[in-house]
């Protein structure tokens, strides 16, 4: 057995003419939490779905737990959990009725059930409420009982397509801290989408992928090495000006971005101070910083992922389901 | 599916070992049980449920009574609410078992068919997990109104009640294993609950419940009979009225072409049925994504 658990080559899916993923290779090693990031309709869905042998690839092959996902489906879901985006829990049930339920349809051995099922409870900090309806749970502690849920026929591999999107921010990070949990408790492998730039730096390595294709894998250090230094911005009331000068004086490129200049420059520290000694267009504002995910993503596509780009049919869906959960 | 380019080879690695005879059969008993759960945990549903049978046999029923007087049956010894107490049973059991059919498309709406969807159990165990679920559910809701029999002057003896506990069982296989067939091609509650508009309502007005299906204009004989639910609650009328006076029970029969079909005939034509129907789901649910 080697230590790849995750093998795609050349993982092509069309939608008629519509081509949602252009040919994908990775590899994801044993143990790692991997991310896929990329901004919604960059087909990061369609490779989780197809990966889990809910969608047959038009082309390719994807092999997981060593198994090639065409040739057996129902072995590589025996052997993976999922986490759905959107939610997928009998609300009327128990927490701890959905699990059993889970228990039967994945042929938990009877004499472990009860057992797992506990463990699953307690090491998301659900066992105080296992008793009480799921439509009485908030949107993380379904999440959590979700998360619970794929690891209790204990998988190798743990997807999760989009684990966070519409929890609030310290919820997320709770979840980020369960997942870690899981990891070194269980030495699951997990596997996660997802297009929050932050949440990208909680991976072991990352997947940037855009329009289908991977553009950028690596560890979140070694992407951030993919832009050179530091990265300064500065607004001005004559950005098109100062935009020319930095060019012919300073010999850097700025790009704008939303009527800011933005710029990456080997050392930071010693470039503000000529930048602003030298530039005769006004500028009101020099900030500095170390790159981030984002910065590597603008660099490679021309475009940021913003929060304001989460579409508005994510945000409905994740306010519906939240709303409709209430409700039921 | 087609692959394209030509796929590189890659050794598989050996399955656990998973008994999926085993694995099917434990599927079948955890969908059948979470329905069982649902249902007994929704209380007013099960209110609900009871109520409306009431509310045909003391409203509906009375008035007929009343108005048709002993023209009902004309001197055959029942009163017209005597004749509607087991198609009200029926109708009970009717509704009960394609409205749990419904929580198919419950499911799908609330994203609980996924869970069940993906596990590594064959889709035939979903298919058949929920078409018992149902018919345990709607034999429960027609067998409860037997309670009632003695309010309507209907006579039950051990042994009838223990004939009709079969029969109740096949019609409920018959009518849950159609709307889980049924159920399985739909994609929208709305959906749902237009086809059953424009199926169970005529299934419950021709299939005897309210009116003796004889001397009927021919068009409306022809309905009648190929109506499934007809073949499910004339036995149960058959049976419920065997100790109230009828000189001959089998008049009630269900004819063709003149000739009385047997109970047993009646009970395997409804069986026959759902399993016909139960076999349309089992494709429909195999070859959905």
């Amino acid at each position: 057995m080697t230590d790849t658990v995750i093998e795609a080559k050349g993982l092509v899916k069309k939608y008629g003419d519509l081509v949602a993923v252009a040919g994908i290779d990775l590899e994801v090693r044993a143990g790692e939490i991997f991310g896929f990031l990329g901004p919604n309709g960059a087909g990061k869905s369609t490779t989780i779905s197809m990966l889990c042998t809910l969608l047959t690839p038009t082309a390719g092959v994807a092999r997981v737990a060593g198994i090639d996902v065409v040739h057996d489906p129902a072995a590589v879901r025996q052997r993976i959990g999922l986490v759905f985006q959107d939610p997928s829990l009998d609300e009327q049930l128990t927490g701890r009725e959905n699990l059993e339920f889970h228990a039967f349809v994945y042929s938990v051995p009877a004499p472990d059930r009860r057992r797992r099922i506990d463990e699953m409870l307690n090491l998301l900090q659900l066992a105080d409420r296992a008793a009480s309806p799921v439509k009485t749970y908030s949107g993380g502690m379904k999440r959590r009982l979700e998360i619970a849920r794929g690891m209790l026929h204990q998988p190798q591999i743990l997807f999760l397509d989009e684990p966070t999107l519409g929890l609030d921010p310290q919820t997320r990070k709770s979840i980020w801290t369960h997942l870690n949990e899981l990891r070194s408790a269980k030495g699951v492998t997990i596997f996660m989408t997802t297009h929050y730039m932050d949440e990208a730096e909680y991976c072991d390595r990352i997947a940037i992928i855009d329009r289908g294709k991977i553009v950028a894998l690596g560890t979140p250090e070694e992407l951030k090495q993919m832009v050179g230094g530091d990265v300064v911005t500065i607004t001005s009331t004559q950005p098109d000006d100062a935009a020319r000068e930095i060019n012919t004086l300073l010999g850097v490129t700025a790009t704008r971005d939303n009527g800011s200049l933005r710029m990456e420059v080997p050392d930071g520290k010693a470039f503000v101070p000529r930048l602003v000694r030298e530039l005769s267009a006004p500028v009101d504002t020099v900030s500095l910083r170390r790159p981030s995910l984002d910065d590597v993503f603008l660099k490679l596509t021309g475009r940021a992922i913003r929060e304001e780009e989460v579409s508005s049919r994510d945000w409905n869906r994740a306010l519906a389901s939240r709303w409709m959960g209430r409700r039921r | 599916m087609t692959v394209e380019t030509a796929a590189p080879t890659i050794a598989t690695a050996p399955a656990a070992p998973i008994d999926t005879r085993m694995a099917s059969l434990r599927a079948i008993y955890i969908i059948w049980y979470r329905d069982i759960l649902r249902y007994w945990r929704d209380r007013w549903r099960l209110v609900a449920s009871l109520a409306q049978p009431l509310l045909f046999l003391v409203v509906f029923g009375s008035g007929l009574s009343s108005s048709l007087g002993g023209a009902f049956g004309r001197g055959s010894g029942i009163s017209y609410i005597q004749f509607m107490y087991p198609g009200i049973i029926g109708m009970s059991i009717l509704f009960t078992a394609i409205f749990g059919a419904m929580s198919i498309v419950w499911d799908r709406e609330f994203g609980f068919l996924k869970e069940v969807l993906v596990a590594p159990i064959d889709r035939w165990a979903v298919a058949v997990g929920k078409a018992l679920g149902g018919t345990t559910q709607a034999m429960i809701q027609g067998l409860i109104l037997l309670v009632l029999a003695p309010f309507v002057g209907v006579k039950l003896s051990v042994l009838t009640v223990v004939e009709l506990v079969p029969l109740a069982a096949v019609l409920a296989f018959g009518l849950a294993s159609f709307g889980v067939a049924i159920a399985s091609m739909m994609k929208s509650l709305q959906g749902f609950q237009v086809v059953m508009n424009f199926l169970m309502m005529p299934m419950f007005f021709l299939s005897g419940a309210l009116f003796p299906l004889t001397n009927l204009p021919g068009w409306m004989t022809v309905l009648t009979r190929i109506d499934p639910a007809s073949y499910g609650i004339d036995p149960i009328r058959r049976v419920a009225l065997s100790n109230s006076g009828l000189p001959n029970v089998n008049s009630l029969g269900l004819t063709i072409g003149g000739q009385v079909l047997s109970i047993p005939m009646e009970a395997g034509i409804m069986l026959a049925f759902g399993v016909v129907l139960l076999g349309v789901a089992v494709v429909m649910f195999e070859r959905r994504d």
